[in-house]
C-alpha cells in the first residue's frame, strides 16, 4: 500500500531507512558473466575515483566525470552514464539529468575538432552571425552539423569570453581565432581540419 | 588626485610571472603571509569591511559584509569562486587567470583565511581551457612552494583549492545555481532565504566571490585600507578592470580607477569608435545592464552614477559600443536571442517571456512588426523578473531591462522601423499560417506528442 510506504519513510528512524533503501537496491552484477562489459577503462575510473575527495559528497563528481570521459571518449554514450553513476552511487537518471542541462556534452562524437563561433553582441556588432553562416555554407552544414569528412563540427556559441579577439571563435582545444573575416574563417577551418593540439602549445 | 598607479595589471607584462618564484621574486604571498602570521581573521574581514571593497562580479555587494554573515558558530564553511564568466562581453577574469594566476590565488587564500573556509572550489567556464590549464599549474607550485596545504606558514590554517568546470550555462553565475551546479546537479538557482551564507555548498556557510574581488583583497592587506579608498568615486572605490570592445579600434581589458567615462574609454583606451564613424550608444557593463545614449556618455561608470541614468547597474563594467550605423532593433533582437537561449527553465515568466520576447523582436526585425508590439514588450519586460517578484533568479530582470531601457531611450526609432519596414509574409506565424489552412489548434498540439493520432486529426478536419 502507497500510505504504508509513505508512512514508513517518515515514521522510520533515518539509520533505518537507509537500510531499507540497500534492500532495495540491484545486486552487484559486474563480477557476473551476465554483466555487460565494461566501457569505462580501469585507468580513467581510478582518475573519477580520484576526484572523490576533493568533495563532500560523491554526486559533487559529477561533472568532473562527465568531463574527463567526454575527453576520453569525446562523448559521454549512455553506458557511460550508467558506468558513472556506479562510480559515484547515484541514478544513472541523477546523471543524466544533470548531463542533459548542460549543452556541452553530446552522446554521439561530434567532429575531431568542435568550433564554436561566437554571436554574442560584440562579436555580432563586427560580422559575427555572418561568419557563422559563411563557415556553414563553406563546409555545406547547418551550425551544429559535422562536415562530410568527419573532421570539424561547427557550432554557435553565446559570448566567449574573448571579446578582445571578437568577432571570434574557439576550438574545444583552447585554440582562440579572431578578429576574424571571412578569409580568416577559411583558413582556420584548413588549420583546424589537422586536428587538435595539445595543451602545451597554445 | 594623483596619478593612478595599476596594481592588478602590474604583472601582466610579464610571461614569466606564471610561476610561483618570480611572483615571489615581485613581492608575491608577501600580504597573504602578513594577513596569516600576524593577523586574526576577524582582523582581515574588518579590513576588508573599512576598504568598502565592493564585489566586482555584477551586483557590487559589500565584500566585507558578506564574509561577516557567515554564522559565528560555524564548522565548516566552503569558498566558491565564480570564474564562470558569461556575461556577453566580459572577458576581464580570464586575463586575471591567465596573465597573473598566483596574485588570484593569493586572493583566495587571504579570503579564506577571513571566512575560515578550508575548501575553495574555483568554478571556471569551460571555454577558458587554457586559463583553467594555467590555473591547476599554477595551485600545483603554489602547493609545493607551501602557500597551500596544511599548516600554510606556520599559522595552523589549511587550505585546498581544487578547480571545478563548468559545462556552458550563463545560469551557473549566478551563486546558488553555481552551487547547485557544484553539487553535481543541474544548474538551477535556489530560493533564498536560506542565503549561501547560512546554508550554500553541501549545505554548508559558503561564500561566493567573483575572481576580481579575491585579487583585490591582497593589496588592501599590503596598501590598506585608506589607499583603497584613495582611488575611485564615492560609494564606488579601488581600482577596476574596465573591458572595451565591439565597434571600437582597439577591443581592450585597462585597469582604471572606479568612475571613468564612457568617453574616455573609448577615446583613450578604445582608440575611437572604428571606420571613422561616431558613436550612437554604449552598453555600460555586459548587456543585462541595459544601454546608455550617446548624451549619457559622461556619467561615471562606477556602482551610483550609472543607475541615475536608467541602467540597472555597473555590472561587470564591459563596454560594448555601438556606431551611428546600427540599429537598436539588431540590438534587440541580439540580447533577445541570447537570454531566450540562456533562460534555465526554472520559472515560468522567464521561460516562457524570454522566448516570447525574441519571437516578437524577430518578427519586428523581419518586418512584421505592429505599434503596440512595443506596449506588449513593455508589459512583458515589467512582469518579469525579481523585481516584480516573479522569478527566483536575476536573470529575467537582466532580460527585461535592455527592453526597458531601449523602450524608453529610443522608442522613437522603434516605431519609425515598425513603419518604414514592413513585409506582410513576416505578419503570419507559422501557427496562423496552418489554422488559416484549416488544421485544428487542437490537432497541431496533439500532433507534437502523439504522431499518429496529430496526424489522423488533422487531415480528418482538412
Amino acid at each position: 500500500m502507497w500510505w504504508r510506504c509513505w508512512a514508513r519513510s517518515i515514521l522510520l528512524p533515518p539509520n533505518l531507512t537507509a537500510d531499507f533503501r540497500d534492500i532495495q537496491k540491484k545486486p552487484d552484477m559486474s563480477q557476473s558473466s551476465l554483466a555487460t562489459p565494461r566501457l569505462i577503462p580501469e585507468a580513467l575510473r581510478q582518475k573519477i575515483e580520484g576526484y572523490i575527495p576533493r568533495y563532500p559528497s560523491k554526486k559533487a563528481v559529477t561533472l568532473p566525470a562527465l568531463h574527463m570521459v567526454h575527453s576520453h571518449f569525446r562523448c559521454v554514450p549512455y553506458q557511460a552514464m550508467k558506468e558513472i553513476a556506479e562510480i559515484l552511487e547515484i541514478s544513472p537518471a541523477e546523471v543524466a539529468d544533470t548531463m542533459s542541462f548542460y549543452g556541452f556534452f553530446p552522446q554521439a562524437p561530434l567532429g575531431d575538432v568542435r568550433v564554436w563561433i561566437c554571436r554574442s553582441i560584440s562579436c555580432m556588432l563586427r560580422g559575427g552571425d555572418e561568419l557563422l553562416e559563411h563557415a556553414c555554407r563553406h563546409l555545406k552544414i547547418e551550425p551544429g552539423q559535422t562536415s562530410a569528412d568527419g573532421k570539424l563540427t561547427v557550432e554557435f556559441a553565446e559570448c566567449l569570453g574573448v571579446c578582445d579577439h571578437a568577432p571570434a571563435a574557439l576550438a574545444d582545444d583552447g585554440r582562440v581565432y579572431g578578429p576574424l573575416d571571412e578569409a580568416g574563417v577559411e583558413k582556420m577551418l584548413e588549420e583546424l581540419r589537422k586536428g587538435p593540439v595539445p595543451p602545451e602549445e597554445l | 588626485m594623483a596619478a593612478f598607479e595599476p596594481v592588478l595589471t602590474r604583472n601582466w607584462n610579464n610571461p614569466d610571472i606564471l610561476s610561483v618564484k618570480t611572483y615571489e621574486s615581485k613581492g608575491g604571498y608577501a600580504a597573504a603571509r602578513k594577513a596569516l602570521t600576524t593577523m586574526s581573521p576577524d582582523d582581515v574581514v574588518n579590513l576588508v569591511k573599512a576598504s568598502e571593497l565592493r564585489g566586482r562580479g555584477g551586483a557590487g555587494f559589500p565584500t566585507g559584509l558578506k564574509w561577516s554573515f557567515l554564522p559565528k558558530d560555524r564548522q565548516e564553511t566552503f569558498m566558491c569562486i565564480n570564474g564562470d564568466e558569461s556575461e556577453p562581453a566580459t572577458f576581464n577574469n580570464r586575463y586575471l587567470v591567465e596573465k597573473d594566476p598566483h596574485q588570484f590565488i593569493e586572493g583566495i587564500l587571504i579570503g579564506c583565511f577571513a571566512t575560515r573556509a578550508r575548501t575553495a572550489y574555483v568554478y571556471l567556464r569551460f571555454e577558458y581551457i587554457k586559463a583553467v590549464h594555467i590555473l591547476e599549474k599554477a595551485i600545483e607550485e603554489a602547493r609545493a612552494a607551501g602557500h597551500l596545504g596544511k599548516n600554510i606558514y606556520g599559522s595552523g590554517f589549511d587550505l585546498e583549492i581544487w578547480c571545478h568546470r563548468g559545462a556552458g550555462a550563463y545560469i551557473c553565475g549566478e551563486e546558488t545555481g553555481l552551487i547547485e551546479s557544484l553539487e553535481g546537479k543541474r544548474g538551477w538557482p535556489r530560493i533564498k532565504p536560506p542565503f549561501p551564507a547560512i546554508e550554500g555548498a553541501f549545505r554548508k556557510p559558503t561564500v561566493v566571490n567573483n575572481i576580481e574581488t579575491l585579487a583585490c583583497v591582497p593589496h588592501i592587506v599590503e596598501r590598506g585600507a585608506d589607499w583603497f579608498k584613495s582611488i575611485g568615486t564615492p560609494k564606488s572605490y579601488g581600482p577596476k578592470l574596465y573591458t572595451i570592445s565591439g565597434q571600437v579600434n582597439k577591443q581592450v581589458c585597462v585597469e582604471l580607477p572606479l568612475g571613468v567615462t564612457t568617453n574616455q574609454l573609448i577615446e583613450e583606451h578604445g582608440g575611437g569608435v572604428w571606420k571613422g564613424r561616431k558613436a550612437k550608444a554604449a552598453v555600460p557593463g555586459g548587456i543585462s545592464m541595459g544601454i546608455l545614449k550617446k548624451e549619457e556618455f559622461d556619467v561615471p561608470l562606477d556602482f551610483e552614477e550609472i543607475r541615475k541614468t536608467g541602467c540597472l547597474g555597473l555590472g561587470t563594467a564591459a563596454v560594448t559600443v555601438m556606431d551611428e550605423t546600427t540599429r537598436i532593433i539588431d540590438y534587440l533582437y541580439n540580447t533577445s536571442r541570447f537570454f531566450a537561449h540562456e533562460s534555465c527553465g526554472q520559472c515560468t515568466p522567464c521561460r516562457e517571456g524570454t522566448g516570447w520576447l525574441y519571437k516578437t523582436i524577430k518578427r519586428i526585425r523581419n518586418g512584421g512588426g505592429r505599434i503596440e508590439d512595443l506596449d506588449l514588450m513593455k508589459h512583458l519586460s515589467e512582469n518579469m523578473g525579481i523585481t516584480p517578484g516573479t522569478t527566483i533568479c536575476g536573470l529575467a530582470d537582466g532580460a527585461a531591462w535592455p527592453i526597458k531601457n531601449a523602450l524608453a531611450k529610443y522608442r522613437d526609432e522603434l516605431e519609425e522601423f515598425i513603419r518604414t519596414n514592413q513585409n506582410p509574409a513576416a505578419r503570419i506565424s507559422p501557427v496562423q499560417d496552418a489554422i488559416s489552412r484549416g488544421a485544428s489548434p487542437l490537432a497541431m498540439n496533439t500532433s507534437m506528442f502523439v504522431p499518429g493520432i496529430g496526424l489522423a486529426k488533422a487531415q480528418g478536419t482538412k
